[in-house]
């Protein structure tokens, strides 16, 4: 399984997966964070936006995904303030500009982004703003391979790593989880050549009967991480248990602000409406069955139908990390529909 | 003039920004015309100031018209201006037209400074007087703040045919070569660093140029591509799915061959983008017969704005999947239609 949506995207415009499918099948993980990230999120977001008239600066990728209530990119349209960012401390540099408005970061993504958004925090706190706070629903991986990995049914036979996780959380973590599971795991980047190392890597632990994590992305990862950003992470984050698009509550699946943080807090400065157990569309249930790699997304029967990047039912269709654009951009799905 | 013989009335706002009196069609409006308009545009078909500009053509002509709204309106590599005289150039260069005449409306939001109202006609004068155009008629409107984006600017223009031109992409055949006239995406990744401050150092430039000079030397050397498109929104990727689609063949291109500048280059790589579907403004794609692509070439390297000219792909026979480009693994794959703007990835 390679874990990352970078990687799913990179095996199929560059036809690995093709290559490969005689001896190889490639399953697709849920490492798409806009994917993962749960409706109720973006509904929470929306309501923030139109009711509660904040700023909302978010990754631009988050502005397509449907909610329950519409997509972000439709609250613009319906009068919202929407802002794009690529780093969350330019939602803190926004609130500087606008202290007469309030300005919430929808923050979320896996342990990548994850150390920004503790920046963001630390900055507002050293600039004493009180008009930023934070909606976060940042997300861990390493719990979400052991679900995966102790899931009954599981076919995978090894972990293709994602080499940017790595690259900030280090894969001494992944050791227990290659030897309590006897999985081979590689950490792995996203260019061809990447690619095909980490995979070489999965195929000779499992010709030689091994079980180890191996670094395959050396130029990036180290095995301890990148300390700077961990530093950050614990300072303004502590794990907890969190739900994930598809998944449900993951144990320790995610961070939480720490309670020295929590005026950042968006959901306890505006008092926002949770918006919960709102009921799985049809498309959810399909959803989570190709985020968990129990379904290839050309086996839903939505794929290409009903929905398409131009109508997304679902988050792995919207994104430029989702396993189901993937599949419709680059194995012509246009033309096979 | 020394400090205190200065006149000690506070400027009044006029002095610092457009207000809405200046689109209400009395003096001001008149004043707008006379003071910053005529003296960058003078020329006797629009000092006239009549209702419409009255030309004297040779023949039959090309008429299109575009609108421009870009944000922000100052840019790496070009600004508002020059994208709408250009951007109207190019589409009547391409067609095989000589442009000659320009509309001009510019649609003003109040509290747009002069300072940048200037600065946007002084840029349009340099270009048309570079694109060899003149401006004959035009309208200004001011509208309340909110109603448009600081400015939008609508340009229409006439040219005239002096030489053959495109036969258009229903005349595509298998075999054909396709090349681009320079590097794709710079455009549409200069404004998207641009508009969502990325901070790229040193950032990607836009390519907003003129293309019909060029092009206009290679229709005058018999080399009359037998299509050309200026791959504006939705980039090289959006005009060869719509040849696709018009001609009924497939086109086949190679990823290795694509230009792609440094800058572009990392900010796709870094952000997920594919430079296929990045909008270009003084980048054409055209197609022509295998025996007169090496010459096309060599006339187009004379020209600085086409000096990276070079062959991409070529026309197949028909198949289900229209377009498809071999990546870097060597495997051909089908390249997906643009549907809306591109936007970064996360992680």
């Amino acid at each position: 399984m390679d874990v990352c949506g970078g990687q799913t995207h990179n095996l199929l415009r560059h036809g690995i997966e093709n290559a490969l499918s005689d001896c190889i099948e490639l399953i697709h993980g849920p490492g798409c964070p806009v994917c993962v990230t749960p409706a109720a999120v973006i509904d929470r977001a929306i309501e923030l936006a139109l009711t509660h008239k904040v700023t909302l600066a978010t990754f631009g990728d988050m502005l397509r995904v449907p909610g329950q209530s519409g997509s972000l990119l439709q609250t613009r349209a319906r009068g919202g303030a929407v802002r794009t960012i690529y780093c969350p401390t330019q939602a803190v540099q926004l609130a500087q500009r606008h202290p007469d408005q309030q300005v919430v970061l929808l923050a979320i993504g896996f342990e990548t982004t994850a150390p920004s958004t503790a920046l963001a925090v630390l900055q507002a706190e050293d600039q004493r703003l009180t008009n930023f706070s934070v909606l976060a629903h940042h997300v861990r991986v390493e719990p979400a391979m052991r679900v995966l990995a102790a899931d009954p049914g599981r076919r995978l036979q090894g972990f293709l790593a994602a080499g940017h996780v790595c690259t900030v959380t280090g894969y001494h973590e992944l050791e227990s989880l290659a030897q309590d599971f006897k999985l081979p795991v590689t950490v792995t980047g996203f260019e061809p050549l990447d690619l095909a190392d980490g995979l070489l890597g999965c195929v000779q632990q499992l010709e030689q009967g091994r079980a180890v994590v191996e670094n395959c992305y050396p130029r990036s990862v180290r095995r301890e991480g990148n300390s700077a950003a961990l530093r950050l992470l614990e300072r303004v984050f502590a794990p907890d248990d969190l739900a994930w698009r598809g998944f449900g509550v993951i144990p320790q699946g995610g961070f939480v602000l720490r309670q020295k943080y929590e005026m950042y807090d968006a959901e306890r400065r505006f008092d926002a409406v949770k918006h919960s157990g709102s009921p799985e569309s049809r498309a959810d249930h399909h959803c989570a069955a190709v985020l968990s790699g129990r379904m290839k997304p050309c086996a839903c029967p939505l794929f290409g139908q009903a929905c398409t990047p131009d109508f997304p039912q679902g988050a792995p269709m919207v994104s430029s990390e989702g396993a189901c654009a993937a599949y419709f951009r680059y194995t012509g799905g246009p033309a096979l529909r | 003039m020394p400090d205190e013989l200065s006149c000690p009335m506070p400027q009044s706002l006029d002095a610092e920004c457009v207000t809405l009196a200046y689109g209400e069609g009395g003096r001001l409006s008149r004043r707008l015309v006379q003071e910053r308009l005529l003296p960058r545009f003078g020329n006797p078909e629009l000092s006239a100031l009549g209702d419409a500009a009255v030309l004297t053509t040779s023949g039959r002509v090309a008429f299109t018209t575009d609108s421009y709204t870009v944000t922000p309106l100052f840019f790496p590599g070009g600004d508002i201006g020059r994208l709408a005289v250009y951007g109207t150039v190019n589409d009547l260069a391409v067609s095989g037209a000589t442009p000659r005449w320009l509309s001009l409306s510019l649609m003003i939001e109040e509290g747009l400074t002069w300072t940048s109202l200037d600065r946007v006609l002084d840029s349009i004068q340099v270009a048309a007087k570079e694109a060899d155009v003149l401006i004959v008629t035009g309208d200004t409107k001011v509208v309340p703040r909110g109603a448009v984006d600081q400015l939008f600017i609508t340009t229409a223009g006439i040219g005239e045919f002096k030489s053959a031109v495109p036969d258009g992409p229903a005349a595509l055949q298998p075999g054909d070569v396709i090349l681009v006239s320079g590097p794709i995406g710079q455009h549409g990744a200069a404004i998207l660093c641009a508009r969502e401050d990325l901070g790229f150092e040193p950032p990607p430039l836009s390519d907003c140029a003129n293309l019909a000079p060029a092009f206009h030397h290679m229709q005058c050397q018999n080399l009359t591509p037998r299509a050309a498109r200026d791959a504006t929104r939705g980039g090289v990727a959006a005009v060869l799915h719509e040849w696709s689609t018009v001609c009924g063949l497939g086109i086949d291109l190679e990823e290795q061959q694509l230009p792609v500048g440094n800058e572009v280059s990392a900010v796709c790589e870094l952000l997920g983008l594919d430079p296929l579907f990045l909008a270009c403004e003084g980048t054409f794609v055209a197609a022509c017969p295998e025996d007169r692509v090496n010459e096309m070439l060599t006339n187009l390297h004379k020209f600085p704005v086409t000096q990276n000219a070079c062959v991409i792909g070529r026309v197949v026979p028909a198949r289900p999947v229209a377009v498809c480009v071999r990546r870097a693994a060597g495997r051909m794959m089908p390249l997906d239609e643009p549907a809306g703007s591109p936007l970064p990835r996360i992680c």
